[in-house]
């Protein structure tokens, strides 16, 4: 399948693609690593009039670390990020997550920007950064806004930055020493889209669990973080039987529909069990590090 | 429909054809520069048959258009080997029975070469994962997943004679 026609432009920097979608107005979209957008555009869900092409920034490429913040250009592809220094010393979490996260080749192009643009409910990253307090920092016209990922994705295929807007910058807080956290997915192949999806982070502090982030893909049609579960393990002992209660509570929260990999029965067994994975993973890490 | 002026260099040749913007890369590859060793399967991104490497790093060619590849450096299968000097990596398919309809097999020689560049003496998980975006509908993989063991030994029998 081919895509419909489209006028081009090549950004030869962040001003001139904004510049460039600010004059044309809706029916423009930037294009990135083109990992999601080209599929729907080859499959006729998406035909933009005008596509702006800002693969070549290569100034914004950049993964490091300053002042405890992990920052990430938005078009670092998903390998770059993976195999960064500055990625497994501040936010280890996120590179366990992009284990799940595509095959390599998809990576290769695919940039973290783009994939959160794109914001796929299906998708892992905008879960991963959700429980990580990332913040996304988005350049228009009238200067930069920082929006926390909380307020950042506002549905499927949704987020806060308008047509004229470009995400620049991801920043990831790092994660604390001694917090524990897993990443879950199943999916049909390795690298396709989770089926459902579960991550969690906590700490334990005198024998108490603290600062717990819990959310889960595929278990409605949004992502989401979980306070309702988070809220039960705060400031609560790890034991066993409640780690299965809050499983019990993500199930109870979850609204998954069928669809042709799964049924909506098969989906919430995932999350029953993927949730009390990743909580028991996380509870056992922190132990590991001696915080108990 | 508006054209305009294309230029891309392939496994170090220029080729140059006035396309659209929306031509996909693995059109230009097998249409424009008639290199039809490149493979295209699904057009959107989940069979890796249309494989090729930019800049060293394999790509789908479907998942990119032609006018993005500008100012890049493409190599398609035809950079491997021709017949009567096959690449180690393709007599390695050849050997250990790596195929059978041969559609996949030029994604899987580009992402092959990549890996084993990154990774020369990988396991067979390691092998599993690597080629697991890359689906093949005759070999059930097991002889794929033989010859990319084999090419890791030749070519690092081939690195010790040099």
């Amino acid at each position: 399948m081919k895509p419909w026609p489209f006028e081009y432009h090549r950004a030869n920097s962040i001003e001139d693609a904004i510049a460039t979608l600010g004059r044309h107005g809706e029916g423009a979209r930037l294009l990135a690593g083109g990992q999601s957008l080209i599929p729907m555009m080859n499959l006729g869900l998406a035909t933009p009039d005008l596509v702006v092409d800002v693969g070549n920034l290569s100034d914004l490429a950049y993964v490091l670390v300053e002042d405890g913040v992990l920052r990430i250009g938005a078009l670092a592809t998903h390998n770059t990020i993976m195999e960064a220094d500055a990625s497994a010393s501040a936010c280890p979490m996120l590179v366990v997550a992009y284990h799940s996260v595509a095959h390599h080749t998809i990576r290769n192009r695919g940039t973290l920007g783009g994939n959160i643009c794109h914001a796929d409910p299906a998708s892992e990253m905008p879960l991963v950064l959700t429980l990580l307090d990332a913040s996304m920092v988005i350049r228009g016209a009238r200067g930069e806004r920082v929006v926390a990922a909380g307020n950042f994705f506002i549905d499927a295929f949704e987020t806060e930055v308008e047509p004229a807007e470009m995400l620049t910058e991801i920043r990831i807080p790092a994660q604390a020493a001694g917090e524990g956290y897993a990443f879950e997915e199943m999916s049909q192949r390795k690298g396709d889209f989770a089926i459902v999806s579960a991550g969690c982070r906590l700490s334990i502090r005198k024998g108490q669990m603290t600062n717990v982030r819990f959310g889960l893909t595929g278990a409605g049609a949004q992502t989401r973080r979980m306070s309702v579960v988070e809220a039960k393990l705060e400031g609560a002992g790890p034991d066993d039987r409640l780690l299965a209660e809050a499983a019990e509570l993500a199930v109870v929260n979850s609204d998954p529909s069928d669809d042709i990999h799964a049924d909506a029965a098969y989906r919430l067994d995932l999350v029953r069990t993927m949730s009390r994975r990743v909580l028991a993973a996380a509870v056992r890490m922190t132990a590991k590090q001696g915080a108990l | 429909m508006r054209t305009q002026k294309v230029e891309l260099t392939i496994n170090g040749t220029t080729y140059s054809g006035h396309v659209e913007p929306r031509m996909l890369l693995s059109d230009f590859i097998r249409q424009v520069a008639r290199l039809t060793g490149t493979h295209v399967g699904c057009e959107h991104g989940v069979c890796g048959a249309c494989t090729v490497q930019i800049d060293g790093k394999t790509a789908r060619s479907c998942l990119t258009f032609a006018v993005q590849a500008e100012g890049h450096d493409i190599r398609t299968v035809e950079a491997l080997g021709k017949q009567g000097a096959l690449h180690p990596i393709q007599e390695a398919f050849w050997e250990k029975h790596g195929l059978q309809c041969g559609y996949c097999t030029p994604g899987m020689l580009m992402r092959a070469e990549e890996f084993l560049a990154s990774n020369p003496t990988p396991s067979r998980e390691d092998i599993i994962e690597a080629i697991s975006g890359n689906l093949c509908r005759c070999t059930g993989y097991q002889t794929i997943v033989d010859a990319i063991e084999h090419a890791a030994t030749l070519l690092k029998s081939q690195t010790a004679e040099a």
